[in-house]
């Protein structure tokens, strides 16, 4: 049941171009609906219903002078948004769009590349980030900055602790770190979301936090503090940031599908579009969410997930094993 | 730090709610929201009935403009060019709009009521030397007509703020 290597590589082209295409029209979206929740319009000005936003956008950032600050380390600094940009695309190579089809001779997974750690892979990948918002921060050599970056390694490191805890109650009920092979066993009993709400709310609220959304937005905070770890960045080097923080918030929503809904599986219409209405779903709480909560203190963020998140994911970690091995 | 779930998930009801409501944005460029009768914006230089101006160049609007934005140049009048319906005239009336902050003392100060304040306030131009208007386009109606509201329910002896509220 191999598929050969060019059936992946024709697979990641698609999809990594998907992706971006994606989070290119989910800015325009994003901005529609939050404008819609207060009221107002959102941008319509730029085509018909502002559809031409996100290029023009795109135009504006790629057209800006690429600025250097003068004290900066050179390769540091442009590799860290390259980072940020490629560790968001690449946890998109695992996340399954559907069961796997034989069209002719060849077998076509659903995902990019079906391996057997696919779950572990995201995490590390998601991990390899920090470092993106770590180094650009430390490469501005500006002490805001740096202490930008502080605050975001501080969060993402704080709740990653909480954010693994809470998919573990979803792998030990599966007995399995392969995403196709969790959307299976999902299929065979029920979806997650039902036995694991414990740790689908964990998960959601660290994964939140995880993508430094709102209201934990902390990283960026635009409204009272300067942007945060990409304070120095200007231009496309700062449209990466924005682009890897978008896209891991479609992997992070890619993810909560797989991994409490069922991933693909549902009646009558193909696994791919029952994929994307999940996802579509899962992305509108995200903008909802915006909308609606005001941004939290960091004192109260650092004891929401350090004294609320933390025990009741691991709690909920050790009665799931406690469950399936009495059941 | 008090945890207040419930409140919490009523606002959720709110922004959902507000969707399918009708934005209140006025989408400007295409409408165009009434000034009020009193709004003070680009100024315009004023005639008598018959066709002479009203402005003698006495320099009293220069005078009282905190901005420094008037320049006056005045001339005499003679039977043979009359201008205004004074002894003298503004042979050069300029206004600098890109430093007018639009505090009416030019109109207050006139004694000839020649300046006043009109209600046009797109006054955007591409270059700091189009800021400066000149006598001649003061004297012309202007371009752009602002819609203005109706007089009554502003021009009231008690002011609106403290009869309305």
């Amino acid at each position: 049941m191999n598929e050969p290597w060019w059936i992946s590589l024709i697979k990641a082209f698609v999809i990594a171009n998907l992706v971006l295409g994606a989070f290119a029209y989910l800015t325009l979206i994003e901005r529609k609906v939050l404008a819609r929740m207060h009221m107002r319009y959102g941008p319509n000005r730029v085509g018909p219903f502002g559809l031409l936003q996100p290029i023009a956008d795109l135009i504006k950032l790629l057209r800006k002078a690429s600025f250097f600050p003068a004290a900066g380390v050179d390769v540091l600094y442009v590799i860290a948004p390259a980072l940020a940009g490629f560790t968001a695309i690449a946890a998109f190579a695992v996340i399954p769009w559907g069961p796997g089809w034989t069209i002719g001779d060849y077998y076509i997974s659903g995902a990019v590349v079906d391996v057997p750690i696919s779950l572990l892979l995201v995490f590390a990948l998601g991990a390899l980030g920090v470092y993106s918002f770590v180094i650009g921060g430390w490469a501005s050599e500006s002490k805001y900055s740096l202490l930008g970056s502080m605050r975001t390694c501080a969060q993402l490191v704080s709740y990653e602790v909480s954010f693994g805890l809470a998919v573990l109650g979803v792998v030990i009920m599966a007995g399995s770190l392969q995403l196709t092979e969790i959307v299976h066993e999902q299929q065979a009993s029920m979806w997650y979301a039902a036995p694991q709400i414990v740790g689908f709310l964990c998960f959601f609220v660290a994964g939140v936090a995880e993508t430094n959304r709102a209201p934990f937005d902390l990283p960026e905070a635009e409204q009272e503090l300067v942007a945060g770890y990409h304070t120095e960045y200007g231009g496309m080097r700062f449209g990466l940031f924005q682009t890897a923080e978008y896209i891991n918030m479609i992997t992070l929503s890619a993810l909560g599908v797989t991994l409490f809904f069922g991933g693909w599986s549902g009646p009558v219409l193909p696994g791919p579009i029952w994929f994307l209405l999940k996802l579509a779903i899962f992305i509108f709480v995200f903008m909802w969410l915006r909308a609606t909560l005001p941004r939290l203190r960091y004192d109260q963020l650092m004891s929401l997930g350090w004294k609320v998140l933390l025990p009741v994911a691991t709690l909920n970690a050790v009665v799931t094993a406690i469950l399936v091995v009495a059941l | 730090m008090s945890i207040q779930p419930l409140p919490s998930f009523k606002g959720f009801g709110v922004t959902l709610r507000q969707i399918f409501r009708k934005p209140i944005t006025q989408q400007y460029p295409e409408y165009k929201r009434p000034v009020y009768p009193r709004f003070r914006g680009r100024h315009r230089l004023n005639l008598h009935d018959n066709g002479l101006e009203k402005c003698v160049g006495c320099s009293l609007c220069a005078a009282a403009c905190p901005a420094d934005c008037i320049r006056v140049v005045a001339a005499e009048n003679t039977p043979d060019n009359r201008v205004s319906a004074g002894e003298r005239y503004a042979r050069i009336y300029e206004i600098n709009m890109s430093r007018c902050i639009f505090c009416g003392y030019c109109e207050l100060a006139c004694p000839f009521d020649a300046i006043t304040l009109g209600n046009d306030y797109e006054l955007s131009e591409y270059h700091r030397d189009d800021q400066i208007y000149t006598k001649e386009m003061l004297l012309a109606p202007p371009v752009k007509q602002t819609p203005v509201a109706e007089r009554e329910p502003y021009d009231t002896p008690e002011p609106v703020w403290k009869t309305d509220s």
